[in-house]
C-alpha cells in the first residue's frame, strides 16, 4: 500500500524566474503566444485588452536618474493552491466549473468549452493573469497554417489563461506510458516560455521533488503551502495566502519589496509566519 | 373590443413581466452565445504527425540553429536548436516570430513589374523569364555606354557564397560598386587594419571575461549574436564576473549590469583614451604585452597625455575619481574585456576613434588575443573560385573609383560607405541599383535625403521577399524565397570567437513562386551573356554550393552547422605580428574631432538619440504581429510612438505625460507622445528604432516614426563611416 502511494505521489509543477537573470527580451511572450495559438489584433497597445498568458512586466525602483533602476517580471498565470490544497481564488469562483484545480500535478486549468464568459475568475483573480475574447480571434490569410493541433483556439466570450502548456505534459505522459513508464524525467516535460529563455532565467520542475531544480533553487516549505526557505526567493503577494506555485529569485531587496505591499519601513518577508497562520 | 391607452398598456407590461419571469429570455441567451462561440471562422488546426526539421535563422547576423516543428506539411513552432554552438537551444523574440513572417500576407508571390508612378502600388505579375529578362536587358543596356560602373547593387553583407554570386557578378560585369550595409564589423575590421595590419574580424571569447567594460554596446539590447550574449551574461552572473555599462540611458543593458555610468552622449572616446591615460600613468598596464608586442608606445604617451581623467570628467559629467577607480579595476581585472558598438551596432559603424579608444584599452591590459579577450579570427576562406575572365569593358569599370569613395584617399579604412552615397548624395548616384536582404529606404539615417536619392536612380531592382519601403519603391521585384525555404551557407561572424557556418536548408516547400537569391544570380549572369555567363558555369545555385563547401559538406548537411571548436588565435611570439598603438593614420583618428550633434543649440535646446530594443526589429525585417505585441505601452500607445523624457526636462519645457507634442530637429518634424522616464538624462530625448514603417501590413504599418527621418548623418572625418549618434532636437505643441 505504502509502494502504490509513491509511485503515485502527486506532483506540484511550479516555476521559478531568476530576475537578475532575466532581460525583459520578451522571449517567453512569444514562445507563448506561438505555442498556445494565441490570438493577436491590429492594435494591442492597449494593454488592458491584449491577450497575453505571459506578461513581462517592467517596475522600477522610483528613484531619480542616475540612482534609478528597473527589473522586468514575467507573469505566467501563478497556478495558486490557495490557504487549502485547491482553493485557488479563480476555482473557487468559477459557477461552470471551467477552471479546476488538478491535486495530480498542481496545475490550474480552464475548460474553454464549458466557460460562459461570466469573469467572475477573472475579478478573482490577483494578477490578472486571465484574458477575456472581446472578439472572435481572425488570423490574417495563411497565418492559421502555423497554429497548433494540439492546443484550441478560443472564441470570444470565454476567459483563457497560461496552462503551464498542459499540452506537453500529456504528450510527455504519453510517451513515457508507451515506454512503460510512470514517472517522468525533469526535462521531458518543460514548458514552451522554459524552454525558449535566452537567458536561462525560467526554471520550471516538480516542487515536491528534491531532485528537481525548482525544489533545491525555492526550497519550499511544504507544510506551509510551500513558502519559499530560500531568502533571495520570493512570491508575487505572498501575504494574500494565494500560495502560488511560481517563485521569483532576487538579489536586489527593492525588487523582493516590490512583490507584495508593505507598510513604511517594513521589510519584505519579515513577518511572512505571522501572516496567515 | 376596444383597445385603449389603459389595456394597450396592460398588455405590454404584462407581456414584459410575463416572458421575464418565464426562461425563455435566458434560454435564449444561452443559446445564443453558444451559437456565437460555434461561428465556423474560429479555425481548428488539423492534426497530423508531429517531427522537427533543423535549420539555420538568419534573420539577424546572429547565426542561431533552430528547429522547426511540423505536423505534416505544415510549421507550426520555431524552436532553438539545443546542440548548437552560437544559442545552446535559446531563441529570441523575432527568432520565435519567423513563422508569420513565412506565412504572414506581407510576402511577394510573384515577380512585379512597376506600372504605376513608383511607389504607388501598382504592379503587373510578371514571370520569371520575363524579370530576368529585363533586368538583364537594363544592365546590358548601361554596360553597351561603356560604363559598367554606373550598375551597382547593395547587400545587407558580403559573406557567404550568395554575397560572392552577387561581387563576382559585379566584377565580371565591370563595376567596382558592390555595396555593404554599415555595422560596427566596418569599424572593427578597419581598426584591426590600422593596428595588425591584417584583414581579418573580430571576435569576443565573452564567456571567459571576468570584467567587461562596454562602452553603450547593447549587450541585451540585440548586440552581436543576441542569443549567445544573453547566455554569456548568465555565465557572468554565475561567476560573478563585473559588468559595466557605459551610456546615458538606463537601457536593459545597463539595468543588469552590476554597474551603470551615466555619461553624457557622445563622450565614449574621451572617457575611454582617460582610462588609458590612467591605466599608462600608474603604469597599471601589461608589460609582457605592451614592451614585448607593440609598436610605437612613445606616441601613445604623447597622445594620451591630454586626455587626462579631469577633461574626460568634463567631457563626460563624471566625477574624476570615478574615471580613475574604473580605469584601476578594470586594469586590475584578471580578464578584462572592452567593448565598442552602441546599441545593436547594426545601423552604422560609428566614430572610428572611439572604436580606436576601446581597441586601445584591450591592447594596454593585454586583452588581445588572450582568454576572455579580443580575438582576431580570420575571414572565411573557403570560397575559392577561380579568378573570373575580364573582357575590356569590365577591366576598364573596374579601374574607375567607386561611387562612395570607400577604398581610397581619406576613405581608406572603409570597404562601403553606402551612407555617403545614398545619404549624403557625395558620389554618383548609379544608373541601375539591386537592392537584395536590406531595406535602406528605412533602415539608412537621413531618411528623406535617401529617399530623395533613390528617387533619381533610374531603375531599382529589389529581391526581397517582403513588401517593404525599398521594394514598395521599385521599378522590379524579383522575390526570393524566404530563409526557410531555402538552402544556403551562412557565414556567422557577430563577435563569435570561433568560426561556425550554418546552414539554412528548406524545412517547407516555396509557399509562392520565389526562387533562390543564388540561382536568380546565376540565371541573370547567364542572360548578360559573354563572360559573365562563362564566369557563372555552375549547374544551379545548389551545385554551386556543394562544390564550394566539399570539405565541410557532408558535417553541414549531417549536423546542420559546422564548428570548429578547437580555434585559438594566433598567440604573440616574438618577431610575428606588432600592434601598433600609435603613429601614421592612428594618430590622425585618435586625434580626429569628437562628433558633434548637428544643430544650432540655442534653436534645439535637447538631443535626441535613438535607442534600439531587441522587442523590435529595425533592420531588414520589419516586427511581425507577435512581436509588436509585446511592444510596452511606454513605448508605442495606439499609433503614437513614446518618446522618453526625464521628468525634470519635461518640468522645464511644460510637458506631462501622455502629452502629444512635436518632434523637431534640423532634418524633419513627427508626433511624438510624451513618455516620463527616470531612466534617461535630463535633456536627452530616446526614440526607439524600429517604428514608423509606411511598408508592410496593418500590424506594423503607420505605427509611430521612423527615428531615421528625424536623424541626420555626420561623417567620421578619419573614416567617411556615418557616426551620428544624435541630433540636436526641440519639442513643440501640435
Amino acid at each position: 500500500m505504502k509502494q502504490e502511494q509513491t509511485q503515485h505521489r502527486p506532483k506540484r509543477y511550479g516555476m521559478v524566474i531568476d530576475l537578475d537573470k532575466c532581460t525583459g527580451c520578451g522571449s517567453c511572450m512569444v514562445a507563448c503566444m506561438a505555442e498556445n495559438n494565441v490570438s493577436f489584433k491590429k492594435d494591442e497597445s492597449d494593454k488592458l485588452l491584449s491577450i497575453t498568458w505571459m506578461r513581462v512586466y517592467k517596475i522600477t525602483n522610483g528613484k531619480p536618474f542616475p540612482d534609478t533602476d528597473i527589473c522586468y517580471i514575467p507573469r505566467p498565470c501563478q497556478h495558486c493552491a490557495g490557504q487549502h490544497e485547491g482553493h485557488s481564488p479563480c476555482v473557487s469562483v468559477c459557477p461552470a466549473t471551467a477552471t479546476d484545480y488538478s491535486r495530480e500535478t498542481g496545475i490550474v486549468s480552464q475548460i474553454y468549452t464549458r466557460c460562459f464568459g461570466c469573469r467572475y475568475c477573472m475579478a478573482a483573480c490577483p494578477y490578472h493573469a486571465r484574458y477575456f475574447n472581446w472578439w472572435d480571434p481572425v488570423w490574417p490569410d495563411g497565418m492559421e497554417k502555423y497554429l497548433n493541433p494540439d492546443v484550441s483556439p478560443r472564441m470570444r466570450g470565454v476567459v483563457e489563461k497560461c496552462s503551464f502548456c498542459f499540452q506537453r505534459y500529456q504528450a510527455a505522459k504519453n510517451k513515457a506510458y508507451l515506454e512503460g513508464r510512470r514517472e517522468l524525467e525533469e526535462d521531458e516535460y518543460q514548458t514552451a516560455c522554459t524552454q525558449a529563455c535566452p537567458a536561462g532565467a525560467i526554471v520550471f520542475g516538480d516542487l515536491n521533488n528534491p531532485d528537481h531544480l525548482v525544489h533545491k533553487m525555492v526550497d519550499p516549505d511544504l507544510k506551509h503551502g510551500g513558502r519559499p526557505r530560500n531568502p533571495e526567493v520570493f512570491r508575487l503577494l505572498e501575504r494574500l495566502g494565494t500560495n502560488p506555485k511560481v517563485y521569483y529569485k532576487s538579489g536586489r531587496q527593492w525588487v523582493r519589496k516590490a512583490g507584495d505591499n508593505y507598510l513604511p519601513g517594513e521589510k519584505p518577508g519579515a513577518d511572512m509566519h505571522k501572516s496567515h497562520s | 373590443m376596444k383597445v385603449d391607452r389603459r389595456s394597450f398598456l396592460s398588455l405590454l407590461i404584462g407581456g414584459a413581466a410575463g416572458t421575464a419571469l418565464s426562461p425563455l429570455p435566458w434560454k435564449l441567451t444561452d443559446d445564443l452565445s453558444i451559437w456565437t462561440q460555434n461561428w465556423p471562422w474560429t479555425p481548428v488546426p488539423p492534426r497530423g504527425e508531429s517531427y522537427y526539421e533543423t535549420t539555420t535563422c538568419t534573420l539577424c547576423p546572429g547565426g542561431c540553429g533552430i528547429k522547426v516543428r511540423k505536423i505534416d506539411q505544415r510549421c507550426v513552432k520555431i524552436e532553438g536548436a539545443d546542440e548548437h554552438p552560437v544559442n545552446k537551444g535559446g531563441v529570441c523574440i523575432l527568432g520565435l516570430s519567423g513563422l508569420q513572417l513565412l506565412y504572414g500576407p506581407t510576402r511577394i508571390r510573384t515577380p512585379l513589374k512597376r506600372v504605376g508612378k513608383r511607389g504607388e502600388g501598382k504592379w503587373e505579375p510578371v514571370s520569371w523569364d520575363q524579370a530576368l529578362t529585363r533586368l538583364a536587358d537594363k544592365l546590358k543596356e548601361v554596360r553597351a555606354q561603356g560604363a559598367p560602373e554606373k550598375a551597382a547593387c547593395l547587400l545587407d553583407s558580403s559573406r557567404g557564397t550568395v554575397g560572392h554570386l552577387f561581387r563576382r557578378l559585379m566584377t565580371v560585369y565591370g563595376s567596382p560598386n558592390f555595396f555593404t550595409m554599415p555595422s560596427v564589423e566596418d569599424a572593427y575590421r578597419a581598426a584591426l587594419k590600422l593596428t595588425q595590419g591584417i584583414e581579418a574580424r573580430v571576435g569576443f571569447d565573452l564567456e571567459n571575461a571576468d570584467f567587461v567594460l562596454s562602452f553603450g554596446c547593447g549587450l541585451l539590447d540585440g548586440w552581436g549574436s543576441p542569443v549567445r550574449v544573453f547566455k554569456a551574461n548568465s555565465t557572468w552572473k554565475e561567476n560573478h564576473a563585473t559588468v559595466v555599462q557605459i551610456e546615458p540611458r538606463l537601457s536593459n543593458t545597463a539595468a543588469k549590469a552590476d554597474h551603470w555610468l551615466a555619461i553624457k552622449p557622445g563622450s565614449e572616446a574621451e572617457l575611454a583614451l582617460a582610462m588609458a591615460n590612467v591605466i599608462v600613468g600608474r603604469n597599471l598596464y601589461r608589460s609582457e604585452f605592451v614592451d614585448g608586442f607593440c609598436e610605437n608606445f612613445q606616441g601613445l604617451k604623447r597622445i594620451l597625455a591630454l586626455h587626462t581623467p579631469e577633461a574626460a570628467a568634463a567631457a563626460t559629467g563624471l566625477a574624476p575619481e570615478v574615471v580613475v577607480k574604473w580605469a584601476v579595476e578594470f586594469a586590475r581585472a584578471s580578464r578584462p574585456v572592452a567593448l565598442y558598438g552602441r546599441g545593436q551596432g547594426r545601423t552604422a559603424a560609428g566614430s572610428l576613434r572611439q572604436c580606436m579608444a576601446v581597441m586601445l584599452l584591450n591592447a594596454l591590459v593585454g586583452a588581445v588575443n588572450r582568454a576572455g579577450g579580443m580575438w582576431t579570427v580570420p575571414d572565411y576562406d573557403y570560397i575559392g573560385w577561380e579568378e573570373p575572365e575580364l573582357d575590356e569593358v569590365a577591366r576598364a569599370g573596374l579601374e574607375r573609383p567607386r561611387a562612395d569613395g570607400a577604398g581610397s584617399g581619406k576613405y581608406t579604412p572603409a570597404s562601403s560607405l553606402v551612407q555617403r552615397l545614398l545619404g549624403s548624395g557625395a558620389g554618383q548616384l548609379p544608373e541601375v541599383l539591386m537592392v537584395a536582404r536590406c531595406n535602406p529606404l528605412y533602415s539608412l539615417p537621413e531618411n528623406g535625403a535617401v529617399k530623395d536619392n533613390f528617387d533619381k536612380i533610374p531603375f531599382v531592382v529589389s529581391f526581397s521577399s517582403f513588401m517593404d519601403e525599398t521594394a514598395a519603391n521599385a521599378d522590379l521585384v524579383l522575390p526570393e524565397h524566404v530563409y526557410l525555404e531555402r538552402l544556403e551557407d551562412v557565414p556567422v561572424t557577430a563577435g563569435l570567437s570561433c568560426p561556425v557556418i550554418g546552414l539554412c536548408q528548406p524545412v517547407t516547400e516555396p509557399r509562392w513562386d520565389t526562387r533562390s537569391l543564388g540561382d536568380v544570380v546565376i540565371a541573370l549572369a547567364r542572360k548578360i551573356g559573354d563572360s559573365a555567363a562563362a564566369a557563372f558555369q555552375w549547374d544551379d545555385y545548389e551545385a554551386c554550393l556543394k562544390e564550394t563547401l566539399e570539405d565541410k559538406w557532408d558535417t553541414l548537411e549531417e549536423r546542420g552547422f559546422w564548428y570548429d571548436a578547437e580555434f585559438r588565435p594566433p598567440a604573440w611570439e616574438d618577431g610575428e605580428g606588432k600592434f601598433r598603438l600609435a603613429g601614421g593614420k592612428l594618430d590622425e583618428v585618435l586625434q580626429a574631432d569628437e562628433i558633434v550633434p548637428a544643430g544650432d543649440p540655442a534653436k534645439f535646446p535637447l538631443i535626441l538619440v535613438p535607442y534600439d530594443s531587441i522587442r523590435l526589429a529595425h533592420d531588414y525585417i520589419g516586427d511581425p504581429p507577435f512581436m509588436i505585441k509585446a511592444v510596452g505601452d511606454d513605448v508605442l500607445k495606439g499609433k503614437d510612438v513614446c518618446v522618453q523624457i526625464n521628468p525634470a526636462t519635461a518640468r522645464k519645457f511644460a510637458v506631462s505625460e501622455g502629452s502629444i507634442v512635436q518632434l523637431i530637429t534640423p532634418v524633419g518634424k513627427a508626433r511624438v507622445r510624451v513618455h516620463l522616464d527616470e531612466a534617461v538624462m535630463p535633456g536627452v530625448l530616446y526614440v526607439p528604432r524600429g517604428l514608423g514603417h509606411t511598408a508592410y501590413d496593418a500590424y506594423l504599418a503607420g505605427k509611430g516614426i521612423n527615428v531615421n527621418a528625424l536623424i541626420g548623418s555626420l561623417e567620421d572625418p578619419a573614416s567617411g563611416f556615418d557616426a551620428a549618434w544624435g541630433i540636436r532636437a526641440k519639442l513643440a505643441k501640435v
